[in-house]
């Protein structure tokens, strides 16, 4: 957690998401990850000449799925630009992208802060093609940079959110939920180490004027905002809230000396260096770099109506947030554990929704899950779906532990042994000989008997000798063979000593 | 009359009554290519084996009995703009020289499936910019008529090969007039069909909301011919209108009746040459005694359409011809020392002097700041262009008037004065803002013997009408029937 700062952070992020297209966004090559250099490219996606760009309509609907479930509004209708500017990585020389009429506008992302929830908008979501990737000589001799240029074409969301986040846990937490929303919807794998999600931050702090050492806010303003910096190549989360952390007490820093505010200089752009820590601020723009947009005279523009939406609309799974609402009205759990299995993906939450109906305990079932489940995972770094056991197995496990009391500590060795074995709970159960059942009064007799039997350690409870409680307690269990439940004897033992 | 004299259809019909084959034709025009060409220059390559291979090719299919195309053995002359698969295509810029496509452009796919005979790639403007062939990076092309003068341009090389006889039948683009500017001095047909007639693909794109494909030939036969075989939906081109074809061929000898021609007043504006305004009145003249009726009309905007059309094409240019950069293929400077020096040694000496311009001219024209007072204001006057047009159209069967505003000119006369180039283009340029039909018809000659044409004009998608009351005009004159003496 942060430390409190005289400051507040201001965070927009520009998030790029790669489409799970099975093609590029304007011809028909590969969009696999990993092949050869150059291997999935044709004349279109390395811009020879006298070749033409036809969109690729599952990418759109991608698109336009990604931007419902973010509560966009779609435009009715939407058209491409030309973003020009010259790169060896950028074959025509311009981008086609999306710039005055973007197919969305607004929408947003509730995200969990300590304070509780917090809605994070959007300014706009759009579509537009990838470059490729440089490959540079990394002796420092010099020699050619090369040019792969297998992901030029590929289609990419550009997702930027209103500046809305206060804090690097925030922008965390608003990355995590874009992340799972998008998994969930089927729309990106937003894979960091694959570049299929890459974000950049822009980060200034807000400084109240009583800290701002004399210097008055600009007029209009009721604070002291410094300039925006925005933060590129950030290349996991944790680089992100580190960046963010470190850029904004730079800021501080920076304005102690230098006194600028926001609009006295122009915006600038800075990498991250993961290994030192630091970010480096490498030019200020002079002014907005021209990219001569204008709209592309290849592609004819989009209209998008009420039956497509609805179309699209209906192929939208449950949404994460409404799942974890759910959870919480419907099944009785709280926040934190609807947060907890909803956020391991939606197999997951299907798997714990399957236990729980099964065993009719959603509580206990959002305990395994979460708990034992997950540990073992995490342990054998698989997904739910190669996880051993079904969910009516871990069901069945859930009615058996209540039915027979059994306890937390050999209710996890059952666990174990099924998973090793693959046997069911019940022949389990039965072989550990855990299928005996007392009722309540067989085991108050009992209790009854310890107390009786062992004056010295009721003398020690009585004068708060918590641990003398043990020797009472395992009097029962030597009489029942190691089988009653320990919950229920300590409950009853605490009853009847209240009557000694 | 000579077989190179001949059009298309005679060499067709001449085919199938056996009287000839398509060896024989291609071989008297390669033959007339050698003897004439070291005169016209109109083009940059020809591959005599590989042409004299798909002639034989077609002869043998015929000896076969197999079913031939509507164009088979007719050799066809194609601008350097459009890509052939495996040869080279330069689009008459040194960036381009070596360049080899590994595809076909649409209307060449066409063409091979209408077993048509690919004769050679003509000379034209450097990636289609001018209106005299003279900015071609390897040669000048001559107008057959006077061999001191400029056939036109930018398809100049096209419109040559044509009126010399060296190839029946040609391809052009026409962006603002550079199909039937040069037709029209050359005395030769040629057509830019309506914005998405005609895909693109393959088209190594000028301005790609103007750039039309389009044919040249000696007859508003052969062009309703030629058309018929490259007009269609492309899927490969999003711009191009999925749209059923009309059987032009079929239907060009219908005359239309009633019919209404409208003369717009700014077409016989100061700046028209008296010889081509007479010999414009003469063609209304014919008109008039096929029924017609003439009404004046107005086309109160097009007299901004020259600016209009130097901004929206350099600007679509300049974005264009930003991947010619020396980095992934073409013409890249011998020596540089970085990156940026690379970029701009390989385009600096890699593009000519009017491409240059048009691409300081267009990146200008988008810049921050400028955008709204050059782009955006030329668009919106675009769109009154094309109102005006749906004005004369909603009274008016066609709109008619000169091509050009004077016949050839001499080489090197206007080389050095862009805006007087520009100005050739005058009564052209409109037809291509407005994304409309036009076509280009002999109309006459000269008392120096130059050819003059008649521009005529007709709303979207309307080729078939545009080519009927063309062709009404052509039964009942001969100046379609004279060639150049070389
Ligand atoms: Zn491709």
């Amino acid at each position: 957690m942060s430390r409190p700062t005289p400051y507040t952070i201001v965070i927009g992020l520009e998030v790029h998401v790669q489409l799970l297209t099975r093609t590029k966004l304007f011809c028909g090559c590969s969009t696999q990850f990993g092949l050869p250099p150059n291997s999935a490219t044709c004349p279109v996606c390395i811009g020879m000449p006298g070749v033409l760009p036809v969109m690729n309509q599952a990418a759109f609907e991608l698109a336009l799925k990604a931007a419902l479930a973010l509560q966009c509004n779609i435009a009715s209708f939407t058209k491409w630009d030309r973003k020009n500017y010259y790169y060896p990585d950028l074959p025509k020389n311009y981008q086609i992208s999306q710039y005055d009429l973007p197919f969305s506008t607004g929408g947003g992302l509730e995200i969990t802060t300590p304070h509780g929830p917090k809605w994070i908008g959007l300014i706009r979501v759009h579509l537009e093609e990838d470059a490729g990737k440089l490959l540079h000589d990394e002796t420092g001799r010099g020699g050619d940079s090369l040019v792969d240029l297998n992901r030029a074409g590929t289609p990419l969301l550009e997702i930027v959110s209103k500046p809305d986040m206060n804090s690097p846990e925030e922008a965390k937490a608003y990355l995590e939920e874009l992340r799972l929303l998008l998994r969930e919807i089927g729309v990106s794998d937003c894979e960091m180490q694959e570049g299929s999600l890459r974000v950049d931050a822009n980060v200034n702090i807000r400084i109240p004027p009583e800290h701002a050492g004399g210097r008055k806010p600009l007029p209009g303003r009721q604070h002291v905002a410094t300039p925006i910096v925005e933060i590129k190549n950030l290349n996991s989360f944790r680089a992100v809230e580190r960046a963010i952390a470190y850029e904004a007490q730079r800021q501080f820093e920076e304005f102690q000396e230098t006194g600028k505010q926001m609009g006295e200089v122009s915006k600038a752009t800075a990498g991250w260096d993961d290994v030192q820590g630091v970010t480096i601020v490498q030019r200020r723009k002079e002014e907005a770099s021209d990219y001569r947009y204008f709209p592309e005279p290849d592609l004819v523009p989009v209209e998008v109506d009420q039956p497509w939406l609805d179309r699209i609309r209906a192929t939208l799974p449950e949404l994460p947030a409404a799942r974890r609402k759910r959870f919480e009205s419907q099944l009785g759990l709280s926040a934190y554990d609807a947060r907890v299995l909803v956020g391991q993906g939606l197999a997951f939450a299907d798997y714990f929704e399957a236990v729980a109906r099964g065993c009719g305990d959603a509580k206990a079932a959002s305990n395994w899950c979460s708990n034992q489940v997950l540990a073992v995972l995490n342990e054998r770094k698989i997904t739910i779906r190669e996880f051993p056991l079904s969910p009516e197995a871990l069901a069945d496990l859930i009615v058996r532990i209540r039915k027979h009391n059994i306890n937390a500590q050999r209710a996890r060795e059952v666990f174990g042994i099924m998973l090793q074995t693959g046997d069911t709970a019940d022949a389990i159960i039965k072989r550990l000989g855990l299928d005996v059942s007392f009722d309540t009064e067989q085991l108050r007799e009992l209790v009854r008997k310890s107390i009786a039997s062992n004056a010295k350690a009721v003398a020690d409870v009585k004068a708060g000798k918590q641990k003398a409680m043990d020797a009472l307690v395992g009097f029962v269990m030597r009489e029942t063979k190691g089988k009653a439940p320990t919950d229920e004897v300590r409950r009853l033992m605490d009853e009847e000593l209240a009557k000694v | 009359m000579e077989l190179i004299e001949k059009t298309a259809a005679e060499l067709r019909s001449l085919m199938l009554q056996g009287e000839v084959n398509a060896v024989q034709i291609t071989e008297a025009y390669l033959q007339a290519i050698r003897a004439r060409e070291p005169k016209v220059q109109a083009f940059l390559h020809v591959d005599e084996s590989d042409a004299m291979a798909q002639a034989s090719a077609i002869d043998q299919k015929r000896k076969h009995g197999w079913q031939l195309g509507p164009l088979a053995g007719i050799p066809v002359a194609i601008k350097d703009v459009l890509c052939t698969k495996g040869q080279v295509t330069t689009c008459g810029s040194k960036m381009l020289q070596n360049f080899i496509p590994p595809y076909d452009a649409h209307v060449i796919t066409r063409l091979r499936e209408a077993d048509a005979v690919l004769i050679g790639k003509t000379n034209m403007d450097e990636f289609a910019m001018g209106s005299s062939t003279e900015n071609s990076a390897f040669k000048t092309t001559r107008n057959p008529w006077d061999l001191e003068r400029i056939p036109g341009g930018s398809s100049g090389g096209s419109a040559a090969a044509v009126a010399a006889c060296e190839a029946p039948l040609s391809l052009g683009s026409d962006t603002g007039g550079s199909i039937r500017q040069p037709a029209s001095l050359c005395g030769i047909v040629g057509m830019k069909p309506t914005y998405g007639r005609v895909s693109r693909f393959g088209l190594i794109a000028f301005a790609s909301s103007l750039d039309q494909i389009g044919p040249f030939s000696h007859d508003v036969t052969d062009c309703a011919l030629l058309l018929e075989v490259i007009a269609g939906h492309d899927r490969r081109d999003s711009t191009s209108v999925y749209r059923p074809v009309p059987p032009y061929s079929k239907t060009v000898h219908t005359p239309v009746k009633p019919l209404t021609i409208g003369l717009p007043r700014e077409f016989f504006d100061e700046g028209l040459d008296p010889e081509v305004n007479a010999c414009v009145q003469e063609a209304l003249k014919v008109y008039r005694s096929l029924g017609a009726t003439i009404k004046d009309v107005s086309l109160p905007y097009s007299r901004y359409a020259v600016p209009v059309y130097y901004i929206v094409a350099t600007a679509e240019a300049s974005s264009n011809l930003a991947r010619y950069d020396g980095v992934h293929y073409g013409f890249r400077a011998p020596d540089f020392d970085s990156m940026i020096h690379m970029y701009s040694r390989s385009r600096g000496l890699g593009f000519g002097k009017e491409v240059k311009r048009r691409i300081m001219l267009g990146t200008y024209a988008l810049s921050s700041g400028y955008y709204d007072a050059y782009y955006l204001k030329a668009l919106k006057v675009r769109r009154l262009i094309k109102e005006d047009f749906d004005r004369a159209f909603a009274e008016c069967d066609v709109v008619m008037g000169p091509t050009s505003p004077t016949p050839a000119f001499r080489i090197g006369e206007k080389a050095e004065n862009p805006l007087a180039m520009y100005l050739s283009d005058i009564y052209t340029i409109s037809c291509n803002l407005a994304g409309i039909a036009g076509i280009s018809i002999p109309c006459g000659f000269t008392k120096a013997g130059l050819p003059v044409g008649l521009q005529i004009l007709a709303g979207p998608f309307e080729e078939e009408k545009l080519l009927r009351v063309a062709r009404m005009y052509e039964a009942q004159t001969d100046w379609h029937l004279r060639r150049p003496r070389l």
